[in-house]
């Protein structure tokens, strides 16, 4: 392991070499501004190679040698599955053995994550689901949570914001339910609503609500007095008050504080689910390492990531349309 | 009965933990007539917007009140608009908007055609027809402004109450926009009382002028007439006989009452309670 360590080392190194020498030769004699012009994707692109190069010799293994070894001690491996006979006699190293070896290098978690995809909406059994469905689940269960939460945490924080004296009194409450981590009021809720669908739900419910909350309390507080001023003059009813001058006014904080929310909510959905063996991608992942297979335990971990970022780019579009600037 | 009487108005803040509380200003009490411009001129601390805001409704007097054609104002209403000095549009409203919003709830029963029509009337009354679809944020403090005095005038108040409206706005765009109020001014004739630091632009604007005394326990010092015939411009005005003695008058006024006389000085003791003396130079 430490000879492969010290090839893949040297091998980005010489890599990146490469990689650098070429732009640097090119630039000479330019000032720094002409290697910042250079778009970001080449460094990314690059940075992407140079891991999975990395990645990839690090986890490489020779194949199997049977010299200098007793046709016993053969047997002996081949009775333990370490190896196998192949049809012209040869021995090899047992491909099935070789997954729980070790860390699984990026061409077996790409065989992995093909082989997932090719079957991304099969339903083989009751918990073995594709892949399509388990990030619908996942996504259904963190966008009901995460919108229950947001509705009630902006009314909630609304009515705190106009209330001065209601928000002190009820903040320490706040301050203290807030840092208490969504997973923590597992069992209980478990033990309450016994249903695990709705307790991963409620999860990510607590996970979403603080924040939301507390940020929208704060932004609401804050708004400046002059918008309520004019819309004290322009006699505006209580209901326009609130749609067209207090939401609006506070959309920039209230949004500040969802995007909180989602990160929380994002973080607890998947331990949720393992935990209470619902269907989802944080399954999948505890799911694949019942199984041993630990290329599918990357692979579980790559799709949270772009689940994350895809619900992520959502929420930013989302954002745009309701921030304003000063 | 006048139109606007600020009936002995006074204004206590209350005081940091033990000791009384802090008179802002005491007694002031001044009739406005419908149709007449009547400007505030003090230092700062004197408390005039706290007063101003006092007759929009949006504060409340310690002591007296505020009667507005024989009813006595409780709240802010669509009666008394006020022009902020820091513009307060709404960031997240267009220009339209802003004046839309103010039109609607002054007169519910509009149809859309009929509001948009009004809010285009007084969008390029100010000049800013081809802004409308712009938010705040990407207007120049003048044209800032000048949305705020559409959003006013607008409304068709029975008082407008400009707070220091133009002290945002750099000095060449100032003389603009108050050539600009005067114009509007001129054809809705609304009951203005202003705000200001500006000794120039009070005498350019007002009928009367009231000094008021440093705070705190501020009053009514002097009531100044503007003996100065309308229409007025700011090319004119300067030429007439009366503008340097108002304004020289208006100055030493300042000065004398200037923080540094320190409080409770012997003339503002002595004088206290007494009415405030009517300056005429005609």
């Amino acid at each position: 392991m430490a000879t492969e360590m010290s090839i893949a080392g040297s091998s980005a190194l010489r890599v990146e070499a490469l990689g650098s020498g070429a732009p640097m030769g090119r630039t000479k004699g330019k000032t720094m501004t002409g290697v910042a012009k250079e778009s970001p994707w080449m460094i990314t692109v690059f940075l992407l190679v140079v891991f999975l190069l990395g990645w990839h010799v690090a986890t490489l293994r020779g194949a199997f040698e049977a010299k200098g070894l007793s046709e016993e001690q053969l047997q002996l491996m081949e009775f333990n599955g370490d190896i196998i006979r192949s049809a012209n006699g040869t021995y090899m190293w047992n491909p099935e053995k070789e997954k729980v070896k070790g860390i699984p290098g990026p061409l077996a978690v790409l065989e992995k994550a093909r082989e997932e995809l090719s079957e991304a909406f099969v339903k083989k059994g009751t918990n073995d689901h594709g892949i399509g469905y388990l990030v619908l689940y996942t996504v259904a269960r963190f966008g009901a949570g995460f919108l229950a939460a947001s509705v009630v945490a902006i009314a909630l924080g609304v009515f705190l914001g106009l209330n001065k004296v209601l928000f002190r009194a009820v903040n320490p409450f706040i301050q203290i339910l807030k840092p208490i981590s969504p997973l923590a009021w597992m069992p209980l809720m478990l033990y309450t609503v016994k249903d695990p669908t709705w307790t991963a739900m409620l999860v990510v419910f607590m996970a979403a609500l603080w924040p939301t909350l507390a940020t929208t309390a704060f932004g609401v507080n804050a708004l400046r007095k002059d918008y309520l001023h004019v819309a004290s003059i322009l006699q505006l009813s209580w209901s326009k008050r609130l749609l067209l001058v207090i939401l609006p006014g506070a959309a920039p904080t209230i949004i500040n504080g969802l995007r909180i929310a989602f990160g929380s909510a994002l973080v607890a959905v998947v331990p949720a689910e393992m935990l209470l063996g619902e269907l989802g991608v944080g399954y999948l992942s505890w799911i694949e390492w019942n199984n041993l297979d630990i290329s599918g335990v990357i692979f579980a971990i790559l799709v949270v990531g772009f689940v994350g970022v895809i619900l992520d780019a959502g929420f930013n579009k989302l954002a745009g349309f309701v921030t304003y600037q000063e | 009965m006048s139109f606007l009487d600020i009936d002995h108005v006074s204004k206590y803040f209350p005081a940091h933990a033990g000791g009384a509380d802090v008179c802002i200003f005491k007694d002031v009490t001044i009739k406005i007539d419908q149709g007449e411009f009547v400007t505030v001129v003090g230092h700062s601390g004197c408390g005039k917007s706290t007063l101003l805001n006092i007759i929009a409704g949006l504060e409340t007097a310690s002591e007296g009140g505020i009667i507005l054609k024989g009813k006595e104002v409780t709240g802010p209403g669509l009666d008394r608009m006020v022009v902020f000095q820091n513009f307060s549009l709404m960031p997240w409203m267009t220009v339209f908007d802003n004046i839309a919003l103010a039109v609607r709830s002054a007169y519910p029963d509009w149809s859309h055609a009929q509001v948009a029509a009004h809010v285009t009337k007084y969008i390029v009354l100010v000049g800013l027809k081809g802004a409308e679809t712009k938010r705040p944020a990407a207007l120049s403090g003048g044209m800032k402004q000048r949305v705020g005095l559409a959003r006013a005038f607008s409304i068709e108040p029975k008082v407008l109450l400009l707070d220091e409206p133009f002290a945002q706005i750099d000095a060449l765009t100032r003389g603009v926009i108050q050539e600009e109020l005067i114009q509007m001014w001129n054809s809705s004739r609304n009951t203005v009382f202003m705000v200001t630091h500006d000794v120039d632009e009070a005498i350019l604007l007002s009928d009367r002028i009231l000094l008021m005394t440093h705070g705190p326990s501020a009053r009514v010092g002097e009531i100044v007439d503007v003996t100065i015939p309308r229409p007025r411009s700011r090319e004119t005005i300067i030429d007439h006989p009366h503008y340097y003695k108002i304004r020289n008058h208006v100055l030493h006024f300042l000065i004398r009452h200037g923080a540094h006389v320190g409080r409770g000085d012997s003339t503002t003791a002595e004088r206290e309670g007494e009415a405030p003396v009517l300056v005429n130079f005609s």
